[in-house]
């Protein structure tokens, strides 16, 4: 179960003998603390955000009334004209901004747990969260009825019940982490026929709202899903970036890591935790949206060609990828407004495909 | 855990001996089964919404009355949802004992490989895209379907040089599920009509079955179920592996083939029948082998005669705990089926078997 030939874990399907290529770098602090830097990882992280911010800007410009590069820079600064300046800050930049939010939470999500899982298929989607969120979300939206509020509240109390049940189911025993991710589907399939039977039961209109819901839509976001989003990832960012280095340890597998000074079964409780939070902000904030947490994380790696999770970069590429399936989404039937879930879960799915494929052909599948 | 034991140099007579012996309890616990089945397709004419005696509901059996509400709720109603309900589950539990056998993976169902989904997103395409409307317009798709997602499922969980284990195509399974869904959802978000028809097919439901549909998915099932029966030797034979099986005069590709006919057969028109039921073709085949051992003649007869069992006690299931309302006999079968996966997944070495 835990031999490498049936999946490899994460850190094997990256190139081989990184180190060697990319040379590490010492930024030394003041106060004798010092900063390993990647220089490639640095380099892809730059060209990310730069990427992003580019992107942010393209998106405040489009829409059915479209507006010069210019005249949004200038809105930006603080000028503009007052249409313009309706447009950009209460519409678009609020969206966007929710949009980068999400994205970058459901990055770092993603890395966390593909970490703890030690395998590039572990996701919150694959672990039952989003299942999890959705069930609890449809209970409020169909059988009790709520706010928008209630219905983020009942998302965030199903996908933490959820995780919290298929963590402890996988937990006893060795080879936890493809045990997390079968539990997973088993828990996840389970979940999906109890969404069947809320949406069959609901009314008509109630259950055209929860499909869309269920979906993951960034449509209507303003700076009340924004705000509280912003605020979660303050404080949760920097606890997974404080994790981050215990969690190179744990990917050398649960002895090593012992050995090195690193308790896995604690470290691996909070990495569970933390990303759990993050993914459970990113739903109420946007509902369900599928694999962005998935891909961002492996793809990260293929461009940086590092080993171990690279969370900064995780973060950046995926706002840039739910910034970019945004703009699709809203832009490729226009006027109809596809949600970005269901462009994220196509292309998504596509990849997972390919990742698998992929495995099986270089012979580590 | 499908791989036979052979029989290790045991003195012929005795082993001669053992398996008469074998077969008659065999024989006994399949009548057992089939006595089981009988008792709930008689549980299935009497119970209802309607409360009807059960010597009324015999009296309309036997007398031809049809102006009498009870006669047409029996005969328009009830005995047309337990046949389905006996032929569909008996498709379901062979499909999933032939993938079972044939991928040697105990997790192998096909719901869990991605076969009912690829005929859900077939009838959501036809429903949206070409307004299709029936089990006589659905079955097609579904059986398009279902072949492309098995034969997708299948090229991505075993290519490459080593074998698929189970948590390849586990995991192939949840991908293409994944992208079926995400297609299925935006067919469903751009069309709300698309959305009110499908999400009742979507649950599984054996509720408001007709007749003729029954007539219309006899043949399919039928012609799934004589292949999967006719494959048991060869299947046996490749239990020990494809060399061996070779050996043992089995064609393993031309095997592989025909039983991938079958499970589409049997699964994609036992979907577009009664909508993606889940777990009874993973649940039922585990049943099987505990009660008849690693013979695959004996486990796929048991797994016909059971997984109607489980469909039907479901469905009864699911008619009396809301009653006068109804529970999905598919999300009954999942919670019933969920756990089992579960334990399954927790239990053993799966990658090893």
């Amino acid at each position: 179960m835990n031999s490498p030939t049936v999946l490899a874990p994460a850190a094997r399907t990256s190139e081989p003998a990184p180190a060697t290529r990319v040379p590490l770098h010492a930024l030394r602090l003041p106060g004798g603390y010092s900063l390993r830097l990647h220089r490639r990882a640095v380099a892809v992280c730059a060209v990310l955000t730069a990427a992003l911010s580019a992107a942010v800007v393209w998106t405040l410009t489009t829409g059915d009334f479209p507006l010069a590069v210019s005249d949004v820079l200038d809105v930006l600064s603080g000028g503009g004209a007052r249409a313009d300046r309706y447009i950009v800050m209460e519409l678009r930049l609020p969206r966007v901004l929710t949009a980068v939010l999400v994205g970058a939470a459901l990055g770092v999500a993603g890395s966390l747990f593909q970490s703890v899982a030690r395998n590039p298929l572990g996701s919150p989607d694959v672990i039952g969260f989003t299942l999890g969120s959705a069930t609890g979300a449809l209970l409020v939206i169909l059988v009790i009825g709520g706010s928008a509020a209630t219905v983020a509240g009942g998302a965030v109390a199903g996908g933490l019940l959820t995780s919290l049940l298929v963590y402890l189911l996988a937990r006893s025993g060795s080879a936890q982490g493809y045990r997390l991710v079968l539990v997973g589907i088993g828990v996840s399939s389970l979940l999906a026929s109890v969404n069947d039977y809320l949406i069959a039961r609901a009314s008509f209109s109630d259950a055209a709202g929860a499909a869309v819901w269920l979906t993951g839509s960034l449509n209507a976001r303003g700076w009340e899903h924004c705000v509280p989003m912003a605020a979660v990832l303050a404080l949760l960012l920097p606890a997974a970036l404080l994790l981050g280095r215990p969690l190179r340890l744990l990917e050398m597998g649960d002895d090593a890591a012992a050995s090195l000074g690193a308790r896995p079964d604690r470290l691996r409780l909070w990495l569970v935790l933390v990303g759990v939070g993050l993914t459970a902000a990113a739903t109420a904030a946007a509902g369900p949206i599928p694999f962005v947490a998935l891909v961002a994380p492996q793809a990260v790696r293929r461009l940086t060609g590092a080993t171990g999770p690279n969370l900064a970069g995780s973060a950046v590429l995926g706002a840039l990828l739910l910034v970019l399936s945004d703009l699709a989404a809203q832009r490729l039937l226009a006027p109809t407004q596809l949600p970005v879930g269901v462009l994220t879960g196509v292309l998504g799915g596509c990849y997972l495909v390919w990742l698998i494929a992929r495995q099986w052909r270089t012979g580590r599948g | 855990m499908t791989t036979p034991t052979l029989d290790k140099a045991a003195p012929a007579p005795a082993a001669a001996a053992r398996r008469s012996a074998g077969t008659g309890r065999r024989l006994t616990r399949l009548l057992a089964c089939l006595a089981l089945l009988a008792l709930l397709a008689a549980a299935g004419l009497a119970v209802g919404a309607k409360n009807i005696p059960p010597a009324q509901v015999w009296h309309v059996l036997l007398h031809h009355e049809p102006t009498d509400g009870d006669w047409i709720v029996v005969h328009h109603s009830r005995i047309p949802r337990t046949v389905l309900g006996i032929a569909v589950g008996a498709a379901l539990g062979l499909a999933g004992a032939l993938m079972q056998a044939l991928t040697r993976n105990p997790l192998a169902d096909p719901g869990l490989l991605g076969v009912n989904g690829g005929a859900a997103a077939a009838v959501a395409a036809g429903t949206a895209l070409l307004d299709l409307r029936g089990f006589g317009s659905y079955v097609w798709f579904a059986l398009a379907g279902a072949a492309v997602a098995a034969v997708l499922v299948n090229v991505l969980g075993s290519g490459g040089r080593a074998s698929a284990t189970p948590v390849r195509l586990a995991l192939a399974g949840t991908a293409i599920t994944a992208v079926l869904t995400a297609f299925v959802n935006g067919l469903i978000l751009l069309d709300p009509l698309t959305l009110n028809r499908f999400r009742f097919w979507q649950v599984g439901t054996l509720a408001g079955v007709e007749a003729p549909i029954v007539g219309q998915v006899l043949p399919f099932l039928a012609v799934g179920a004589v292949l999967a029966l006719a494959l048991a030797r060869p299947l046996n034979a490749l239990a020990l592996g494809d060399d061996a099986g070779h050996a043992l005069g089995a064609n393993p590709g031309r095997t592989r083939l025909l039983a991938m006919t079958a499970v589409t057969l049997l699964a994609g028109a036992a979907t577009a029948a009664v909508g993606p039921i889940a777990f009874v073709g993973l649940a039922v085949p585990h049943v099987a082998r505990r009660l008849a051992g690693p013979d695959q003649r004996w486990v796929l007869l048991f797994s016909a005669v059971l997984a109607p069992v489980l469909l039907l006690g479901s469905d009864l299931v699911g008619r009396v705990v809301l009653h006068p309302a109804e529970l999905q006999a598919g999300v009954v079968t999942a919670f019933l089926g969920a756990p089992l996966f579960i334990a399954l997944v927790r239990g053993r070495r799966i990658a090893q078997l």
